[in-house]
């Protein structure tokens, strides 16, 4: 690393650092944040979570969309529709997709997570969680 | 290049590295290499969390789940259960004393709900081996805003705004000090850091310099712009070794990257830092010892004026702040006085840093806005005492400081408010007690101190701490007179009066905070040769219960100078002539049929 010459410099390497502490900054403002999270368990990943947990992390970051959080969480229980992702936007229901492959986790990402428009291929909530 | 989804942040301070948190730092790579998951998952060692009480600590984001008191080898379960199959380890999370629930999430902590940290902003957040962390979390912009676009005038103009005060302890106004080290011509000027905590309790700047060391750095360097010196030194004691360590790895890359050094970001200005050890010696936090001491002399204070800012390190001016005074400063030009003004009281601006320990279920170090109340910090946020025995006092300010009670619990802290009720903010040290804590004996603990941290260049100092610990261990031994109270009042103002530095004219405060409020447990120790908390050993007698004693003769056997008699299933008596007070029958008697008073 060569010495830092001007303010200027200085601002593009941060920009440039900036994906190092990325999720670490999305973590401290997880309230504020649309959360992704992608089923992880055996099944998931049998059928492929691992790709596309990747694909959506590698979409997000290219789209600077600083407002997106994916994380990975345990079985579901969708286990006829794996992979499976849930999605949360602040404030609504959270909504989960059945099926995603590469293809459809951009689309997810396309309309719901950036515009809002919901997509066919919704598993409705079977269950209540202890929150509720 | 891999991009992680996850981060492992490892606290790396000293208190869970004594912990064999490093360890758990390789345990996670290699369970995660061996999983396939080294490009997926990021591990680092980060500073102090500041929830020190159940370290080690391991934060895994963006989930933010935390685990606490991990071990080595629960490093597997981690990287097995939550890193790759998504499920949380529900033994590691901590749970909330109230509930008895796992909580999943920090964020739901009592212990960071009311917090707010500024100074502590990148600790357990960035590797503080890591200038790049630093720079992506905004790290160095403050400098060069200072230096591009803000003249030395504007920054002091800014920092005077702000209503900073000096975190040390002092509470002098930062602004109006670097103003005084500007106006004063020289030839030479030097920035000081004090990194001298000696407070019993305090380990804020310990902490900062180990989990933030290059907001440090570039903040001295901000200082040294405003005053017109170029160059800098940290005064930190070597009992500091890994604060020394980062400190050296952040001053060594600042320079690498040309954010110090000459013609810093090609405006001109020229600054370097250099670190000096201390020995560890309380009074060399007072800013003039300190500066002796740099100088290879004893040290001792001398008599202000002159101030440093007038004739400091070889008689040049010299501007001295605290490591946490220090730490706020990149922030306030970065987002602005007026936003700074925001936070905290009238006259005490911003946060502060409190080190709880004692008899507090959470010891740790917190951050919290000025004005925030005891009740907050001990009850709340410190998840209040230790055994749910009840509140007696909390020691504010160190052995400089006083005792506050339970009367004063809903203050607002701050600089005034604390001064006003008999104690001061100090450097941020709050050392909590229950009812079984004698006081008297605590104020002997504090004059031992500063009796051992007297320097001994003047005579209130040197001996009336003396003199006042005698008197002290008189009134817990019983052998004390009322007179003997009284002189310690007025032995303790005459030493507050005539004292050449802080600390000698504070080393009395212990007992003054303590003998007006426990007037009743002072005069308990003189007239009935009695401790009401039970701690003088002195004075304690311990007592065999005729209806609760069923005569196990456990208590017999254990008494190491055959002090006890009694025959098998009949009452037990205790010689009080023999007995050394151990209290050893007292912790194996299980009726509870020995008591102590």
């Amino acid at each position: 690393m060569g010495k830092i010459k001007s303010l200027d410099e200085l601002r593009q390497l941060r920009e440039q650092y900036k994906s190092k502490v990325d999720i670490r900054e999305k973590g401290d403002q997880i309230e504020k944040m649309i959360q992704v999270r992608v089923a992880m368990a055996t099944c998931g990943i049998a059928s492929g979570a691992r790709d596309v947990m990747n694909t959506l992390v590698d979409e997000v970051t290219n789209r600077r969309l600083d407002n997106v959080v994916i994380s990975q969480t345990g079985c579901m229980g969708y286990c006829y529709a794996e992979p499976t992702i849930e999605v949360t936007i602040p404030g609504k229901d959270p909504v989960v997709f059945g099926e995603v492959n590469k293809e459809r986790a951009v689309e997810i990402l396309e309309k719901y997570i950036i515009n809002g428009e919901l997509l066919d291929g919704i598993i409705p909530v079977t269950h209540k969680t202890v929150d509720d | 290049m891999s991009r992680y989804k996850m981060h492992v942040l490892v606290c790396g301070g000293t208190g869970c590295v004594s912990s064999n948190s490093l360890q758990i730092v390789d345990n996670l790579k290699n369970h995660i290499k061996e999983n396939g998951l080294e490009n997926d998952i990021q591990v680092l060692k980060t500073g102090c969390f500041g929830f020190c009480e159940k370290g080690p600590i391991v934060k895994i984001l963006p989930d933010n789940t935390f685990y606490v008191q991990v071990k080595p080898e629960d490093a597997e379960i981690i990287v097995k259960e939550h890193l790759v199959k998504g499920r949380k380890v529900d033994k590691l999370l901590y749970k909330e004393p109230s509930t008895e629930k796992s909580i999943d999430d920090s964020k739901h902590m009592e212990f960071y709900k009311k917090q707010m940290r500024v100074a502590l902003r990148n600790c357990g957040f960035i590797d503080p081996d890591n200038i790049e962390e630093y720079i992506a979390r905004d790290g160095y912009q403050a400098l060069g805003k200072a230096l591009v676009e803000m003249t030395p005038e504007l920054v002091i103009e800014e920092m005077k705004k702000s209503g900073l005060r000096g975190r040390g302890g002092g509470g002098f106004p930062t602004g109006l000090k670097w103003e005084f080290a500007r106006k004063n011509k020289g030839d030479q000027k030097y920035v000081v850091c004090n990194a001298d905590e000696g407070d019993p309790g305090a380990f804020m700047d310990r902490s900062i310099l180990e989990g933030d060391p290059h907001s440090i750095v570039e903040a001295m360097a901000i200082c040294g712009y405003a005053i017109g010196a170029d160059k800098g030194l940290v005064y930190i004691r070597a009992e500091y070794p890994l604060a020394v360590k980062r400190l050296e790895k952040a001053i060594k890359d600042a320079r690498e990257y040309g954010l110090l050094g000459k013609n810093i970001l090609d405006s001109g200005f020229d600054f370097d830092i250099e670190i000096k050890y201390g020995a560890g010696a309380f009074v060399c936090g007072e800013e003039t010892a300190l500066i002796h001491s740099m100088e290879g002399e004893r040290g001792e204070p001398t008599t202000k004026p002159p101030f440093p800012a007038e004739s400091g390190y070889w008689g040049k001016p010299t501007n001295v702040n605290n490591v946490e005074t220090f730490a706020n400063v990149p922030v306030i030009l970065l987002k602005g006085a007026d936003w700074f003004q925001t936070i905290g009281t009238e006259k005490s601006k911003g946060t502060k840093v409190f080190a709880l320990a004692g008899k507090i279920n959470n010891v740790g170090l917190i951050e919290v806005p000025m004005g925030t109340t005891l009740r907050e910090v001990i009850f709340d946020i410190g998840g209040g005492i230790k055994d749910g025995k009840r509140f007696k006092a909390v020691q504010t300010g160190g052995p400089s400081g006083g005792c506050l009670t339970e009367e004063d619990l809903d203050t607002p802290i701050d600089f005034d408010n604390l001064l006003a009720k008999g104690s001061m903010m100090g450097s941020g040290g709050m050392i909590v007690m229950d009812e079984d804590d004698c006081m008297p004996s605590v104020a002997k603990f504090y004059l031992e101190f500063t009796e051992d941290e007297s320097c001994g260049k003047c005579t209130p100092c040197r001996i009336g701490t003396k003199r006042l610990s005698e008197l002290l261990d008189k009134v817990t031994k019983g052998q004390a007179t009322m007179e003997d109270l009284e002189m310690l009042k007025v032995l303790s103002e005459t030493i507050r009066d005539t004292a050449l530095c802080g600390l000698g004219q504070t080393a009395p405060n212990p007992v003054l905070s303590t003998i007006e409020t426990f007037w009743d447990e002072y005069v308990a120790h003189v007239k009935e040769n009695r401790c009401p908390a039970g701690q003088c050993t002195d004075l304690l007698k311990y007592f065999i219960l005729e209806e609760k004693c069923i005569g196990c003769t456990a208590c017999s056997r254990v008494c190491p100078v055959e002090a006890i008699s009694g025959k098998v299933k009949s009452v037990h008596v205790i010689d009080q002539d023999k007995c050394i007070k151990c209290g050893a029958c007292y912790d194996k008697c299980k009726f509870s049929a020995i008591i102590k008073k």
